[in-house]
């Protein structure tokens, strides 16, 4: 009895020093989602700047551009997946994972061959681990993507995007896979196409717009097709570092869950481990007392049968 | 819109990728497009033009304070009294390790020659060190 009394201490103990893990890295993940929106809503300036004067340019000029140009038989397609670099998040990764795996399918229905571009440890370690192939992975930075990495990931996107069809590398479609921060509480995967651009046009939506949403009369320099050709890239650079960001945020707020429900985990364990160790030490004193008793009983016996 | 514009004093942004850099009102924006110098006063057209790596001034108004930054492309917006310039990368003079900015302009100009990037880097360095200089008022010549 005595031995198992021991064994259960020292589960409690190792249990208490993991909660005290869990406890650090759910208020790691908590302070630190703090700044990933923070640098989100530092980055909403220049997309929303942005999105208004491709927007003018494409208003006032008739859009004929490589990136927007729909390919008549599309081949190909990229899918950009933006998962985590480390696990212990919950279901994170594998939620992402899960919605690529379905836009794949989906694809691959429309008669197109898929190439993967990855970002983050977690994605390459799931194409690693079934030895499938892709064309380029970008790892070290899931926490908190700077703004040059999203640079780094648009050209790659845009150049193979730009190339011939039937050149090798050449993709027909660009699409991204991430998790869409809507709340604390709820973040979703997100499949969307990215290129060939969609150029939203002012009549969306019934309402009309407010004088202030109107476009001025802008003149270009030096023309209107070249500085779309400035902006674009610039623009579909600024929407992978919004999805970087948005997978940022949702990876914390993940990582804040799971690690809040393995602490809780952990308190239930210690609670229900600490009643069974107080049942066997309370066995053991038991026992011990009946032993010393029925000793006693048994000398009285052999006392009373000697006096006899 | 002119007459309601008039009184409007100049709202300027410096946007860069991750951050706004500068924000306020200004008596005149300088900055350099792909076409060569514009001067940005009250009342501008509405113009979009693209930027050149170089340096922005911003003179603020009611002061004879002048915010000076670097940019690197991106480019110039601007519509009934606001001016945006959005960049990839926007550094304030006052922000800039000249030392740094030198060792790079260094780093780069041995490149050149071997990849187009260097080019770029050089003129980006350049601009920067530009962004310091005219900051720190010395005004080193090259």
């Amino acid at each position: 009895m005595a031995v198992s009394l021991r064994e259960y201490r020292a589960r409690i103990k190792s249990t208490e020093s993991m909660k005290k893990i869990t406890r650090a890295m759910e208020l790691i993940a908590a302070s630190r989602i703090i700044k990933a929106q923070q640098r989100a809503q530092q980055a909403a300036p220049y997309a929303r700047e942005l999105t208004r004067a491709v927007s003018a340019v494409a208003t006032f000029s008739n859009v004929d551009h490589p990136l927007t140009k729909e390919e008549e038989n599309p081949k190909r397609a990229a899918v950009l997946v933006i998962t985590s670099d480390r696990g212990l998040a919950g279901a994170y990764s594998s939620s992402v994972l899960k919605e690529t795996e379905r836009l794949a399918e989906r694809l691959r229905d429309e008669g197109k061959e898929i190439d993967y571009f990855l970002a983050g440890r977690k994605a390459e370690a799931y194409f690693k681990f079934r030895s499938r192939p892709f064309v380029e992975s970008w790892t070290g930075f899931s926490d908190q993507p700077t703004y040059d990495k999203a640079a780094e990931i648009g050209r790659a996107l845009i150049e193979a995007f730009l190339k011939e069809q039937g050149e090798e590398g050449d993709v027909d479609e660009v699409h991204v896979v991430y998790t869409r921060f809507r709340s604390m509480l709820v973040q979703e995967p997100t499949a969307v196409r990215l290129l060939p651009l969609e150029v939203v046009e002012a009549d969306e939506g019934a309402e009309a717009p407010a004088p202030e949403d109107l476009l001025p009369l802008y003149e270009f320099e030096p023309s209107a097709s070249e500085v779309l050709d400035g902006l674009l890239p610039q623009y579909v650079q600024s929407r992978i570092f919004y999805s970087l960001l948005q997978a940022a945020a949702s990876e914390l707020a993940a990582r804040q869950k799971a690690m809040k429900a393995a602490t809780d985990n952990a308190d239930e364990l210690i609670k229900k481990l600490t009643r069974i160790a107080n049942q066997a030490r309370q066995a053991g004193i038991t026992q011990e007392i009946s032993e010393i008793v029925g000793g006693v009983n048994a000398l009285a016996d052999a006392q009373a049968a000697a006096n006899d | 819109m002119a007459t309601a514009a008039g009184s409007e004093a100049l709202h300027v942004e410096l946007v860069a990728a991750d951050r706004t850099v500068w924000s306020g009102d200004a008596a005149m924006v300088i900055a350099r497009t792909t076409e060569g110098d514009v001067g940005v006063l009250r009342d501008h057209a509405p113009v979009l033009s693209l930027l050149s790596e170089a340096v922005v001034e911003v003179q603020v108004e009611g002061t004879d304070d002048v915010v000076v930054a670097a940019v690197d492309g991106g480019f110039l917006s601007v519509a009934n009294n606001r001016v945006s310039i959005l960049s990839e990368h926007i550094e304030l003079g006052e922000e800039i390790h000249v030392e740094k900015v030198k060792a790079e302009l260094e780093e780069a100009r041995g490149l050149i020659g071997a990849n187009n990037e260097a080019e770029r880097r050089v003129r980006r360095a350049e601009a920067r060190l530009r962004a310091a200089e005219k900051v720190s008022g010395s005004g080193v010549g090259h």
